[in-house]
């Protein structure tokens, strides 16, 4: 069931990267031992990972492991103390960043920010609205997008560049259970299109699990590293989300209802990622209740993989 | 035509209107009225300056200014608390400058002209000068205008398309010591600010898309001028404080009709 699931990713993969989206063995992006310091306190530490084209790769980890700061530091944003980061030459990123606060002081259409900064054609702004899903809302003021809206409108900003790399910091953050999984099918569909790299963060532990090709977990350092199965059953993932990661954790209550009093618990839910990334029904093995509804988006996800 | 006084007085509101309509929608989008205080509230230092060295005063307010605005944006990139730095540096400057006139020898300068403004008196060089300054300001933000937008929206986002938020910053802050020092002896010191925020915000309701918020703010902007004008010669009060009267009357205006349409 897991190899017949995951082999026709693989192949749609395979395919673009013959169609010239660039020589797989090169990484887009690397990081070589890299350090980041934030204010005399070192927030990354021996930082070392490469993006292929076309892999999703999700970093995961608790609050405060430096999701965020390795993101802007791949990026450039931060400067690396120690190590380096080193881009693929020509590389384009399309950056999704986690939040966009649209003041309501600044009137700007969705077809305006499409504008930015770079301004783009009519033609150009329809397609890659249409691609997204928010075909015809051009003239809608981005300050009255849901959530939703302004990240599919977001994601369509990073996508007029023609990136080789997206970036998504958190991208389905404040979003329901259907609209992410929407959202994470999007990216999947467009990553099969266009063959774009992704690199994203979530704390969204399982519903990330069934979307990436990789995953790394996160904790200032690379706790473990591998496809989602390897990860969800490495000890050092254990171990990192069973102790003291009520933050985290608290996004993972909502679907699964069990009692969160005892730390045990965690290890034990976690086991639970690990049964839905193999791809089978969500409600599969789970000794607890949670409504239908959580479980249809998600196998809706895997079928259309 | 110049020699008219009135004529003199209209053109250099208009041309502060040009400058600060545009360069107040990037103060109201990003938050820097305070920021805009600071900065006009050094230049009475910076007049205080420049009559003790004999320098133009548009030089001394111009250098201060800008001293001003770029110390303050510096503690605000290192995380200081900008409320509180930006009280701390705005009053004090405000206070060193007053007291420091008061010292110079033999100068009988009227401080009210400064810190309320003094529209009547302007000269044709003070009047080439608000032009200048505007047509320079209007420049440097069409010439960044593209990356500053981008950049007032997220500045990550605008890290990852190349831009750098920091230099986009810098341009702003020139901009405002630029406009702090034009519109100096049009309506002084004190309301500097409220030539920035409140024409953009009477904009605001109005506009549709975040260029057509700026040339709003420069319309707005110049009819409270000349209304303002037509005020004070009218009833004979003072001229930079009826420009910020008739500018308030408008941003009402467009706030009932916000309302109006809203419903």
């Amino acid at each position: 069931m897991n190899k017949g699931q995951l082999s026709p990713r693989l192949s749609s993969r395979q395919a673009f990267v013959s169609a010239g989206a660039g020589d797989a063995a090169l990484p887009l992006i690397e990081a070589r031992h890299l350090c980041v310091r934030l204010g005399g306190t070192e927030i990354l530490h021996n930082i070392t990972l490469s993006l292929k084209p076309c892999e999703i790769v999700t970093l995961v980890g608790p609050n405060g492991s430096g999701k965020s700061t390795l993101l802007r530091a791949l990026l450039g944003i931060l400067p690396a103390a120690e190590g380096a980061v080193v881009h693929a030459p020509g590389l384009r990123i399309g950056y999704v960043p986690q939040r966009l606060q649209i003041d309501r002081t600044m009137p700007i259409s969705v077809r305006r920010f499409l504008s930015l900064p770079k301004r783009v054609s009519d033609a150009e702004a329809q397609a890659v609205l249409a691609r997204v899903g928010m075909a015809g809302s051009e003239a809608l003021p981005m300050a009255g997008l849901s959530g939703g809206q302004l990240q599919r409108v977001l994601l369509a900003r990073a996508l007029l560049g023609q990136p080789h790399l997206l970036m998504l910091d958190e991208p389905t953050q404040g979003l329901d259970q259907p609209g992410e999984a929407a959202f994470y099918r999007l990216i999947e569909e467009v990553r099969v299109e266009t063959g774009v790299a992704v690199l994203m963060v979530s704390h969204d532990l399982h519903v990330v699990m069934a979307a990436s090709d990789r995953v790394i977990c996160l904790n200032g350092h690379v706790c473990c590293e591998g496809s989602p199965q390897v990860v969800s059953s490495a000890p050092e993932y254990r171990a990192l989300f069973g102790l003291g990661t009520q933050g985290a954790l608290a996004l993972y209550r909502h679907e699964h209802d069990h009692d969160h009093t005892a730390p045990h618990d965690h290890v034990c839910g976690h086991s639970h990622g690990h049964t839905h990334s193999d791809g089978h029904g969500h409600n599969h093995g789970h000794n607890h209740d949670h409504a239908d509804t959580h479980s249809t988006p998600l196998k809706d996800e895997r079928h259309d993989a | 035509m110049l020699d008219d006084f009135l004529i003199r007085a209209a053109l250099a509101g208009v041309g502060v209107a040009l400058a600060t309509g545009p360069l107040g929608a990037f103060v109201v989008w990003r938050r820097m009225a305070y920021f805009g205080d600071a900065t006009a509230h050094a230049a009475i230092l910076g007049v205080a300056l420049a009559l003790a060295t004999d320098l133009p005063i548009v030089a001394g307010t111009l250098v201060v200014a800008l001293a001003m605005a770029i110390s303050v944006a510096g503690l605000a990139a290192r995380g200081w608390a900008l409320d509180t730095t930006l009280g701390v540096m705005a009053h004090s400057a405000l206070a060193f400058g007053l007291v420091a006139v008061s010292f110079l020898p033999g100068v009988r300068t009227d401080l009210s002209a400064w810190l309320f403004g003094d529209i009547l008196a302007v000269s044709k060089g003070d009047l080439a000068l608000i032009w200048g300054g505007a047509a320079l300001v209007l420049g440097l933000l069409a010439w960044r205008w593209q990356a500053l937008l981008t950049a007032t929206l997220n500045e990550d986002l605008a890290h990852s398309t190349g831009i750098r938020p920091e230099r986009e910053r810098l341009v702003l802050v020139i901009a405002l010591a630029v406009v702090v020092a034009v519109a100096l002896k049009v309506v002084g010191a004190l309301l500097i600010s409220a030539m920035l925020i409140i024409p953009a915000a009477a904009a605001r309701g109005l506009a549709r898309s975040p260029e057509g918020m700026a040339a709003g703010a420069i319309g707005i902007g110049a009819l409270a001028a000349l209304a303002g004008l037509a005020l004070s010669l009218w009833q004979d009060t003072p001229a930079g404080p009826s420009i910020v009267v008739a500018a308030a009357a408008a941003f009402a205006v467009s706030a009932l009709m916000g309302r109006v349409r809203g419903a």
